[in-house]
Formats: C-alpha cells, sequence, structure tokens
C-alpha cells in the first residue's frame, strides 16, 4: 500500500519569552493508508506537538506534512481531531454537536434526510444513539469522548488524529473505549494516528508504535511493528508471548532507555537557585 | 419509671411533625423569616434615627411618613386621570356641538397639558433607561466580540475604554447636551431632547462594562473550541455565531447586569440636570418645591428607585435563565 501521510524532517521551535525552544528536531514518519500509529513517550516530549502539526493547528518550524501529495498548512476536516478534553460545545446536544461538523463538511452534498442519517450513523457507532438529544453536561465523561469521536468520525476523515483520547477517563471505562474504537475500527479501517501513554493501549490498538525521545529537541526513538492477529481480544492477549513480548519492549524503552529525569530533583534545584538568589 | 419514659415516648411520637415539612418550615423562616427580620430592624432604627434629625423643612420622615406619601402620590396620580378624562370629554362635548352648528368646521383636538404624576415618572425613567441600556447594548455586543476576537483591536482600543469608564455621567451631560442641540434641530421634535440628552449620557456610561466583559468572555472562550472550528474550516461568521457568541453568553450577560444597574443609577443623575420628566427631575423639583411634605417624597421616590434597581437587575437574570445554556452562571 502506498503512504498516505508523510511526516518529514519536521522541526518544531517555539518562541519563548527564555528564548527559542526546540520542542521536536527531525521527526520522520510515514504512514500507510488504513494503519494506526500510536505515539508514545514522556508527558511533555511533544507528542501533541507532532499531532497539531499534522492537524495543520500549528506550522512546523522546518519540513512539514504532506497528505495524499497535498501540503498540509491549515486545519482542515479531512484531518479530523479527537480532543483529549471531547471539547464539545456545551451549550449543543450530542445530536447537534455532531450536526454542525457534518452539515460543515457536506453541506450540500447531502440532502436534510441523508444528513440526518449519516449523523444517527455515526453516533449508533459509538452507541450514544440512547443519548442522541443530551446535551455534555448530562451525559458522563466516556459518553463525551465517544460523542467527540461519532464527530470526527462523522467528517469521514482521510486520517483521524487523537490526542490520549481516553486518558481522562477510569480504567474500566477506558478499556469499554477501546473496543468500541477496534470494533469501528475493524468496520471502516480508517488511517488513524493515536496519542498514548498507556502501554497495554498502545500494544492492543496499533499497528505500529511510535516511540519518541525525551525532549528538548525531541524525534522518534524507535518504531515497534505490531503484528498480532486481528480482531484482539484483550484476555486472551494476556496471556500470549507475543503481546507480552512487546508490551515489555514499550516498557524497557519508555523506563530504561528513556528514563524521564525526577522532577524531584528539579524542584530541588530550583529551590538551591532561588536561595541563591536571594543570597 | 419505664410506664413514665414511654408515656412520654407516646406523646412524643402523637406530637411528631412529620420531617418534610420540618424542613419546610425551617426553609421558610430562613427565606422569608429572616429577611423580614432584618426589614423590621432597619425601619426601627430608620424611624428612631428620623425622629432626632430636625431640618429646615420639618422632621427627616419616617417609614410612617413616606408610606403616607406613597398613598398621596397615587391618589394625586388617579385625580390627574380624571381631569385629563374630562377635558377630553369637555373638548369632545365642544368640538360636537360646533360641528353641529357649522358642519365645515373642521374639529381641533388639543393634547391635556398637566403636570406628569408619580407614575408618570416612573414610566418616563423606565423608557428611558431601557432605551439607553439597549442603545448602548447595540454598540457594545458586537465592539466587545470584536476586540475579544483581534489582539491587535483591543490594544488599540483598551486604554480608550480604561479612560471613559470611570467618567462621572455629570461630566457628559453638559456635552451631551450641547451636541444634541446642534445636531438634533427639527421644529416640531416627536423624541424631546431632554429625553435624547438623558438617554445618550446613559448610554456612555453603561457601554463600557458591557464592552469589557463581552472581549474578555470572547477572548476567554476555550482553545480547544476554537480549534474544533478551525478543523472545521468555519467561516467567520458561522464561528462567531456558532462558538464565539454562545461560548460567551454567560459573560456577556454578566457585563449587561452591570451595565443595567449602572445605566439606572445615571439615569437619575442625568434626569435630574436634563430636566427629562422622570424620577430624577421629580426629586429634583421636590428638593426646589421646598415644602414640609418634600422630604418625604423624596423619600418615597429614594424607595421606589431602589425597588425598581433591584426588579430590573431580577429580569435580567430571567432573561438570562431564559437564553443562556450555562444554568449554572445564572443561578446568581
Ligand atoms: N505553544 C507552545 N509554546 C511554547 N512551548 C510549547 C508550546 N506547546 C508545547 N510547548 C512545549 O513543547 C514541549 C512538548 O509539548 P507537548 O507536545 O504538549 O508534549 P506532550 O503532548 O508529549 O505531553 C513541552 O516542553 C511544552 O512545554
Ligand atoms: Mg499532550
Amino acid at each position: 500500500m502506498s503512504v498516505l501521510l508523510d511526516i518529514s524532517k519536521m522541526d518544531m521551535v517555539f518562541p519563548t519569552p527564555k528564548g527559542p525552544f526546540t520542542a521536536l528536531k527531525g521527526v520522520d514518519l510515514k504512514i500507510k493508508k488504513g494503519e494506526f500509529v500510536s505515539l508514545i513517550g514522556h508527558s511533555g516530549c511533544g507528542k501533541s506537538t507532532v499531532l497539531n502539526v499534522v492537524a495543520g493547528l500549528y506550522q512546523a518550524t522546518t519540513g512539514g506534512v504532506v497528505l495524499n501529495g497535498k501540503e498540509v498548512n491549515e486545519p482542515g476536516p479531512e484531518r479530523a481531531v479527537v480532543f483529549q478534553n471531547h471539547s464539545l460545545l456545551p451549550w449543543l446536544t450530542a445530536y447537534e454537536n455532531v450536526e454542525l461538523a457534518v452539515s460543515q463538511v457536506f453541506g450540500k452534498e447531502k440532502s436534510k434526510a441523508e444528513t440526518k442519517e449519516w449523523i444517527e450513523h455515526n453516533l449508533q457507532l459509538v452507541h450514544m444513539d440512547h443519548a442522541m438529544h443530551k446535551r455534555p453536561d448530562e451525559i458522563s465523561g466516556g459518553m463525551k469522548q465517544r460523542v467527540g469521536i461519532a464527530r470526527a468520525l462523522a467528517m469521514q476523515p482521510d486520517v483521524l488524529l487523537m490526542d490520549e483520547p481516553f486518558g481522562a477517563l477510569d480504567a474500566l471505562t477506558r478499556a469499554h473505549m477501546q473496543d468500541s474504537l477496534m470494533e469501528i475500527q475493524n468496520e471502516l479501517n480508517n488511517t488513524v494516528i493515536m496519542i498514548t501513554h498507556d502501554v497495554d493501549e498502545a500494544v492492543l490498538l496499533s499497528d505500529r508504535i511510535v516511540m519518541m525521545t525525551n525532549g528538548p529537541a525531541a524525534t522518534i526513538g524507535e518504531i515497534l511493528d505490531v503484528k498480532l492477529e486481528r480482531p484482539r481480544h484483550r484476555l486472551a492477549l494476556a496471556e500470549d508471548p507475543e503481546y507480552n513480548r512487546l508490551r515489555s519492549e514499550v516498557l524497557k524503552f519508555l523506563y530504561e532507555k528513556q528514563r524521564k529525569v525526577e522532577p524531584i530533583n528539579k524542584a530541588v534545584k530550583v529551590v538551591q537557585e532561588t536561595t541563591e538568589d536571594a543570597a | 419509671m419505664s410506664t413514665a419514659t414511654s408515656l412520654v415516648k407516646k406523646i412524643e411520637e402523637s406530637i411528631e411533625i412529620p420531617s418534610f415539612a420540618q424542613a419546610l418550615i425551617m426553609k421558610s423562616v430562613q427565606l422569608v423569616g429572616i429577611p423580614l427580620a432584618g426589614i423590621l430592624v432597619f425601619m426601627l432604627l430608620w424611624s428612631t434615627a428620623a425622629q432626632n434629625i430636625d431640618t429646615s423643612l420639618g422632621k427627616f420622615p419616617g417609614p410612617t411618613a413616606v408610606w403616607e406619601q406613597f398613598g398621596n402620590l397615587y391618589n394625586e396620580h388617579v385625580t390627574s386621570r380624571e381631569k385629563e378624562s374630562a377635558f377630553y370629554e369637555r373638548q369632545e362635548i365642544r368640538n360636537a356641538k360646533r360641528v353641529e352648528a357649522d358642519p365645515d368646521y373642521v374639529p381641533k383636538v388639543r393634547a391635556y397639558t398637566g403636570k406628569e404624576t408619580f407614575l408618570d415618572q416612573i414610566v418616563t425613567s423606565l423608557v428611558t433607561v431601557m432605551s439607553g441600556f439597549l442603545a448602548a447594548a447595540i454598540i457594545a455586543i458586537p465592539l466587545g466580540i470584536a476586540v475579544g476576537l483581534n489582539k491587535t483591536l483591543n490594544t488599540a482600543v483598551n486604554p480608550i475604554i480604561q479612560i471613559f469608564k470611570p467618567v462621572s455621567p455629570l461630566a457628559w451631560l453638559p456635552l451631551v447636551t450641547m451636541v444634541v442641540s446642534a445636531l438634533y434641530v427639527t421644529p416640531d421634535p416627536t423624541i424631546p431632547k431632554a429625553f435624547l440628552n438623558s438617554m445618550i449620557t446613559v448610554t456612555l456610561c453603561c457601554l463600557w462594562p458591557m464592552v469589557i466583559n463581552t472581549s474578555v468572555g470572547v477572548a476567554s472562550i476555550d482553545s480547544d473550541l476554537v480549534n474544533v472550528s478551525r478543523v472545521l474550516r468555519l467561516p467567520a461568521i458561522k464561528h462567531v455565531q456558532k462558538i464565539v457568541l454562545p461560548a460567551s453568553i454567560p459573560m456577556i450577560f454578566t457585563g449587561m447586569r452591570l451595565s443595567l444597574g449602572i445605566a439606572w443609577m445615571v439615569l437619575i443623575a442625568a434626569e435630574m440636570l436634563a430636566q427629562n420628566p422622570g424620577l430624577g427631575k421629580f426629586v429634583w423639583d421636590e428638593f426646589q418645591n421646598g415644602s414640609s411634605d418634600s422630604l418625604s417624597r423624596i423619600m418615597a421616590a429614594v424607595v421606589v428607585i431602589g425597588f425598581i434597581g433591584f426588579l430590573l437587575d431580577r429580569v435580567m437574570l430571567q432573561v438570562q435563565r431564559f437564553v443562556s445554556w450555562d444554568k449554572a452562571s445564572a443561578a446568581r
């Protein structure tokens, strides 16, 4: 299969009050159509920055992103984003939230009846058809995230970008959501980039796991191919030797090769510096 | 001993009030009883203080004197209305007679020119304050949205807002008066100048809180929601309509409530000076009048002014409850 999304030599330098801060340096990644790629790395390494550049919300300082042979330089619905905090419009119902996206993306292409059907279909896909007409403050965190996913799917994106979509959910809800996502993926076979900090989630869902080094000047450390049979079942996989090997590979990368400097030391250092300043 | 305790228990059971009724009583005491007690204490303090203040117009009015004035003011209104209808009746009869005598006669209808009653003045004040406030809202909310969306515009406009915000209505009024007399020249003004003067002064004073609150509300929209709009490539107008406006409704209403409060305060001062026939003019006329009733009539006006100010805020809150999706911010 051909390359759908090509991230090449991407650098990201943020101007900060203390001078330029190089968040990313030389990120290179090619993603094929229908592939499910997860980005994993320690907090603050630059995962969201990569995703935001792909989404077009940030502009890379050098290098860039090519989707379907076209350079990405602004956001657009062909790169739908599922944000960590659902980001549903609180004054609209689940249905209306999806409707805003559908009417904007398809506009006059779809008739009124088709639009309605398409919205309902996508809400059904995430098992939210029973609470279509509820507003975000009337449904649980997991349900909000489901609606957020439905909204993104309804745009029929070329790539689905998800920034820690289940990060704010409790473990049980998260497991449900992962199962739902696999089920949807089985049906639609979307191209997905998902950020996660959950090792099990990465192995369970991905075709490839992209592991990022710590920042500043973070880049891709290693890429792990996950060749587990689909459909995958979390219980069966728990005893699968290949699953456990992949899992420990990721853990090794995160906790041996890219051990994060203890933040406590940092805090002590800051305190020392300030006391020195005072003196 | 044991029989005695069981007897007590039985009596207790038989007179036990159901707990929900108990809760209801507690709640009504809290909601009605305590404020009522507060008002009573205030009345007591007021009447004792009033008895000890002697002015050139007699003793300072206590609650009873003010209460009597309410009755008087209402009766004056009723009498004036009776006079008015009698005037029109007489005019009609006169005209009918003249038409009868001379069929070519075109009857003249003259308007009744009696003094405005207290109730008329309340109505004028309400109309003036609402016109001034609405004019301000029509300017301030779009301006606030533009300022909130555009950082450059914000930097440009902010110093102007900060400088004009604390200006007293008394400073604006002479300027407004001169400008209105210069620009509004019609032989037969349907809208009286005094009304325009007070209305524009109100507008100038209550513009700023709405601009500031709207722009802060717009500028502090959750960046995720803005990103949703960017991903969907919503056109600018749709972005404002679908995202910006609903998201900043709570802050817009905070600004509107602040502004309406200011508008009402400013109005009384403006009417005093502009001689717009409203509550401010009523207070001023009574002060100039200097009769023995004047102070109690002014005090009655003070109570009415306060009460209307309170009602305006409540009405605004109800409108907010009706319009806003954010019921939590509309609870206060
Ligand atoms: N808009 C920005 N301006 C300045 N620095 C930023 C900005 N966005 C992110 N950063 C910095 O870039 C680094 C990577 O951030 P991010 O991509 O959010 O990390 P992650 O998502 O992996 O937790 C962090 O050090 C962060 O402070
Ligand atoms: Mg992040």
